[in-house]
């Protein structure tokens, strides 16, 4: 009788990957969430142009020489500029509509700022360099102004990575450990456990098609990024990967502690829950954690979803190499491999 | 000869203060069905599940060919078990074929995929995905995954629980094949049917304990030879005297508005009994003669019937 020969290993991973693509829910959360996530909040926090300063101009005494002053600086692309009369002007000030306030008269002009309206100072520069100019002033000093964007600095090339690195976390999270408890409670488990199949293969299973799902996942978020909102990774595609795949064991090992005992969905959930919420807030995902005092940045990133996100940022944003992100790699490697053996030594099939 | 498929010796299970399995000697022989037969409660899954190596006995020794678990021998044990656990669910998202597959390629040695879709008659449902299953082919997907590694020696729980007769026939024909290719099964059930039909050899449980061992045939032969004239009446008899003394009657019994009257197992004897309902002018309705089977062995041993709880 000739018989094929089956890998434990493969034919769990698998069963892994039929039991995630068959199920449309997971498969929204892992691929249309975070998708959808981007795109919300990246329209939200899209870059503007600078806005240009918002002149109100009065002409308390007209003359040919404030009349020409005035079609210039209507003209000019730097400001826009429009005539109130004396009481709207004031309105139109207080209430923000303008930025500044060109009260000419027979001697020359006036400028009027509120206080209280940071973009006043600018306008007022703005403005009066123009007049200046267009009455003859003459710059002692050659200039040149150029200006550049850096690849990178847009708070979506920060948001990108951060909720790529919070989705890795999720998806290992309910993906690894929530559904070991939930086969645990439909008592599947106690079926394994009464097969010859080894413990570590089970267990590996599921790092292994976590870490497959974690590719697609990833990229689905980078060609996101690109077509939506021009970002490229400017370090090595495969690095971006391997940093990836070590966050993804990194909480594949927190879950799997998580479930390697309990058998009480709830409790899993709360566990979970737990696990999650500092991260969310400290590990940096949607703003930088410098924010919080400097004493916590370094427990900060001990924390696995900072170190993803930093790493993800580090090779996405900053073309950094794994090299480059040693620290990172290593607090990832280490909470990945402690989990692993904690679960491996407390695991339970029931 | 070799060590026996299972020995166990002073088993015992304490859950809390409860003693679930209160000291059980056994030993089964290759190639035979044993069936442990006895209510819910009685302890039947509990001994199972500590013979399966799942649940760890309070006291007590287990050998299972010659083995013990926990002694470094558990991955070979595994690999010579096979087990059908109480309700397991198995991957709903799977195809029964996948299903099979991977339960396969857990062991070292087995069948092949498609001979075990043939041995439990799914190759038509292969293709099907486990939770679009009904409760039958679910049953019998799972007896598929316990052969999967060609056991020497299968575990049973409940197989049949809540199958009707036909698949319930299905089931018990893969049973039987396994055993008659040279298979050691063990079987609980509280379906005295199922034992009687399948099994060689039955332990009957009550309370922790085994109260009766023999075959199915032994069993009912130890309450006498006897057979049973049970009928109903109109109006209900006054007194049960009358019946206690037609002659052939040993025992009678009222039984949810039924008289039953235990008797020597003879034609002889039977007309002597409905010539003497005529003499003391009882008109039975219902008349039915049955012989004894197990459920009257149990009946008789604990004083209540199978179907009851044990509480």
């Amino acid at each position: 009788m000739s018989e094929e020969k089956l890998n434990p290993l493969v034919e769990l991973v698998l069963a892994r990957l039929r039991e995630f693509y068959r199920e449309p829910a997971i498969v929204f959360w892992v691929f249309g969430f975070p998708l959808l996530m981007a795109l919300g909040l990246g329209a939200a926090f899209r870059s503007k142009p600078p806005e240009l300063p918002r002149i109100g101009v009065v002409m308390v005494e007209e003359s040919a020489e404030s009349l020409e002053l005035l079609e210039k600086l209507k003209a000019h692309p730097a400001a826009i500029t429009e005539v109130y009369d004396r009481e709207s002007a004031d309105r139109a000030l207080s209430r923000a509509k303008v930025d500044v306030l060109v009260l000419f008269d027979a001697q020359g002009y006036e400028t009027v700022i509120d206080a209280t309206q940071e973009k006043g100072a600018r306008a007022q520069l703005e403005a009066r360099d123009i007049l200046q100019t267009a009455a003859g002033r003459k710059d002692p000093l050659r200039e040149r102004h150029s200006r550049v964007t850096k690849p990178g600095s847009r708070y979506v090339d920060f948001l990108i990575p951060g909720i790529l690195g919070m989705n890795i976390m999720g998806s290992s999270l309910w993906g690894v450990g929530y559904n070991l408890v939930v086969a645990r409670k439909r008592k599947l488990l106690r079926r394994y456990g009464v097969t010859p199949m080894r413990r570590p293969h089970f267990l590996l299973s599921y790092f292994i098609s976590r870490s497959l799902f974690l590719v697609l996942e990833l990229g689905v978020l980078v060609a996101f990024g690109k077509l939506f909102f021009g970002m490229t990774v400017q370090g090595g595609l495969l690095s971006l990967v391997v940093i990836s795949i070590l966050g993804a064991a990194a909480f594949a090992g927190i879950s799997l502690v998580i479930g390697a005992r309990i058998s009480n969905t709830e409790t899993a959930n709360g566990w979970t829950n737990l696990v999650q919420m500092p991260m969310w807030l400290l590990s940096g995902v949607f703003f930088t954690y410098e924010r919080f005092p400097e004493f916590l940045h370094t427990p900060i990133r001990m924390l696995p979803l900072t170190a993803l996100v930093d790493g993800l940022r580090g090779v996405y944003n900053d073309g950094l190499t794994l090299a480059g992100l040693l620290p990172e790699v290593l607090v990832l490697a280490v909470w990945g491999t402690v989990g692993f053996l904690i679960a491996l030594r407390t695991f339970r099939w029931q | 000869m070799s060590e026996p498929p299972i020995f166990c010796q002073g088993l015992t299970k304490k859950y809390d203060k409860k003693l679930a399995v209160a000291g059980i000697d056994l030993e089964v022989p290759p190639g035979i069905c044993f069936g442990l037969l006895g209510p819910n409660g009685a302890g039947k899954t509990t001994t199972v599940e500590m013979l399966e190596g799942l649940n760890h006995p309070t006291s007590g020794t287990i050998r299972l060919f010659g083995k013990s678990w926990g002694a470094g021998y558990d991955q070979e044990l595994r690999e010579r078990i096979g087990v059908q656990l109480q309700q397991t669910e198995l991957a709903d998202k799977l195809t029964v074929e996948e299903v099979i597959r991977l339960f396969r390629s857990f062991y070292d040695r087995g069948r092949p995929v498609d001979d075990l879709l043939r041995a439990v008659a799914l190759e038509e449902e292969r293709n099907q995905r486990f939770h679009t299953l009904s409760g039958g082919q679910k049953q019998r997907v799972a007896l598929a995954t316990a052969l999967a590694g060609a056991p020497d020696l299968l575990f049973l729980d409940e197989p049949t629980t809540g199958l009707d007769p036909r698949a319930r026939q299905l089931l018990w024909e893969v049973v039987e094949r396994f055993r008659d290719d040279g298979g050691t099964v063990v079987i609980t059930t509280h379906y005295m049917e199922e034992a009687a039909a399948l099994c060689d050899d039955i332990a009957i449980m009550d309370g922790g304990k085994i109260i009766a061992r023999g075959s199915p045939r032994a069993l009912i032969d130890s309450l006498g030879r006897v057979q049973f004239v049970e009928f109903e009446t109109e109006v209900p008899l006054p007194d049960l005297d009358r019946l206690r003394r037609l002659s052939a009657v040993t025992h009678v019994d009222l039984l949810r508005g039924r008289y039953r009257l235990t008797t020597d197992r003879s034609l002889e004897a039977l007309s002597t009994v409905i010539s003497g309902l005529a003499g003391e002018k009882i008109e039975p309705r219902g008349l039915t003669t049955k012989i004894a089977t197990l459920d009257d062995v149990f009946l008789a041993l604990t004083g209540k019937e199978l179907g009851e709880e044990d509480s």
